[in-house]
């Protein structure tokens, strides 16, 4: 990786956090979208907990480990409403003339989607310790768990991104938000796998994001499981959707 | 728009040609109308998988939680609805329809009832959908033939009221972009309610405070009550006790927006 290509990138980071931070208008539904989650299930749910079976020590981190992935995954799709705004607008085709590799774009937004995360997950974390939640894991497992937090981060920008580079339109944002909100619903949200019953048992076993899910439970619980296959899947994921996103960025680039 | 709205026709007729529209707009334009049909169903599929042993939790009052979770997926419509009335009224204040509208002779209030008769419409074929689905699925509704009636009176009512809602936005606002910006508010009036568990088996009580001052709790609770108990006088006289309230209280302030907003045009 060159000097021009990652002075691109983070030209592009710049602008993109600049225009987040300088507009509350985008950035504070973003941060209050989870918080709103979270207290709806947290608090709303908390009986489920007690049901036969359940056997996770704590509701709202069983909770918290879901909206993590969530609002990890919105911050990416976020992103990708930002690339289709800057194409629609004619920002996108500038961008392309000044970048030599227009991989350099996707990166940079990237990188501010990465830089957004982190404030959503202190606030999002904050919160949760306010209102009591217990935190069983310890500093190596909680590493992995925000790791795979951030790789979910990572695959929702490129599926995104591949969505805005084909139709540079904001028009596309439904189909940009739908399928990640419908595959993290898809997955265990209210209790562990064992207990789904009727048609979503299966789906959700199929479901990429119910590994996802359940090694970030295990990781905030301090008992790792499943954590390796949850790696693999989401490097898998983030492997398909690059192509995703490069193919998008080519079909950007011949439209002009 | 038929000729006879333009020559000062009765009301009943003014009233025909915007309902005409407002329903045949509603059948041109599947994709406004079928996401707020489609995802209620998917959030009531997810629910009832998902928490389907909460109906182990002691004291919750059926077996079936599609039985209890259903009622939800009603009054998820009708809130849903509010943005189709606000974005098409908005939508035709920001084409200029509105403002040439204004000057034909067609009364206020033919206008509203024309918009929320489609919204009605809509409503009722929701809810023949969710019933099917609902029966489909292994739900009960203890009320019989008389409730299913009942449970079309309530929707309507729910539908006109939160329709009235969407009216005053797109009136206040002129912008279908504001009408969209709801959506959260009323997200947040739908989860902080009775939707997933009934008010005396939320064991955190900030949370139940907030799902017993929603008035949305009520609503859910009058039709869920006609799927589990059958007739439950309490919960209908404070389901329809609270959408008539809505609907009246937000039809007057529409009608008093939409004379200022005629003014203006």
């Amino acid at each position: 990786m060159n000097s021009p290509y990652l002075s691109s990138a983070l030209g592009i980071t710049w602008r993109y956090l600049h225009n987040l931070y300088t507009r509350p208008a985008l950035f504070i539904p973003s941060l209050l979208f989870p918080l709103f989650f979270l207290a709806a299930f947290a608090g709303g749910l908390s009986a489920v907990g007690d049901t036969p079976g359940f056997g996770y020590y704590d509701f709202t981190a069983f909770q918290f480990s879901f909206i993590l992935l969530q609002a990890s995954s919105l911050a990416g799709v976020f992103a990708g409403f930002s690339i289709a705004g800057d194409f629609e607008q004619g920002m996108g085709r500038r961008m392309m003339l000044a970048t030599r590799r227009r991989s350099a774009i996707v990166l940079g937004y990237g990188i501010g989607a990465a830089a957004r995360l982190g404030v959503t997950w202190v606030v999002v974390t904050g919160v949760a310790l306010l209102g009591g939640m217990q935190v069983a894991g310890s500093g190596v497992d909680l590493a992995g768990m925000y790791s795979l937090a951030l790789l979910s981060n990572v695959a929702a920008l490129l599926f995104s991104a591949g969505i805005a580079l084909r139709f540079r339109s904001l028009q596309a944002g439904p189909l940009m938000q739908m399928p990640v909100f419908i595959m993290l619903f898809l997955a265990p949200v209210y209790v562990p796998q064992s207990l789904l019953t009727g048609w979503i048992e299966p789906v959700a076993s199929v479901n990429p994001v119910t590994a996802l899910l359940d090694a970030t439970r295990s990781l905030m619980a301090g008992d790792p499981t499943g954590v390796l296959t949850a790696y693999a899947v989401a490097f898998g994921m983030i492997a398909v959707l690059a192509v995703w996103a490069m193919t998008g960025m080519r079909s950007a680039e011949t439209a002009g | 728009m038929s000729s006879a709205v333009a020559t000062g026709s009765p009301l009943p007729i003014q009233v025909g040609a915007m309902a005409g529209r407002s329903i045949v707009r509603l059948i041109r334009q599947p994709a406004a109308v079928i996401p707020s049909v489609i995802f209620p169903l998917f959030l009531l599929a997810v629910n009832t998988g998902g928490l389907n042993t909460a109906t182990d939790i002691p004291g919750f009052p059926t077996d079936s939680y599609i039985t209890f979770a259903l009622g939800f997926t009603f009054i998820q419509a009708a809130i849903f609805s509010t943005m189709n009335a606000g974005q098409a009224l908005a939508q035709d204040i920001e084409n200029g329809f509105f403002s040439r509208l204004v000057l034909t002779p067609m009364r206020p209030s033919a206008l509203m009832a024309g918009q929320l008769t489609g919204l009605v419409l809509l409503g009722q074929m929701q809810a023949l959908l969710y019933l099917a689905v609902g029966f489909a699925t292994g739900a009960n509704f203890s009320a019989g033939i008389g409730g299913i009636l009942v449970l079309f009176v309530l929707v309507s009512i729910i539908s006109v009221g939160f329709g009235g809602i969407g009216l005053i936005m797109a009136l206040r606002t002129g912008s279908g972009e504001a009408v969209q910006g709801m959506f959260p508010l009323m997200f947040v009036l739908l989860f902080f309610s009775s939707m997933a568990l009934p008010r005396d088996l939320i064991e955190q009580d900030w949370f139940r405070f907030l799902a017993t001052i929603n008035p949305v709790s009520y609503l859910i609770e009058a039709i869920r009550s006609l799927m589990v108990t059958g007739w439950d006088g309490e919960a209908l006289a404070l389901g329809f006790g609270i959408a008539i309230a809505l609907a009246v209280a937000s039809i007057a302030i529409a009608a008093f927006t939409l004379r200022g907003r005629m003014l203006k045009s």
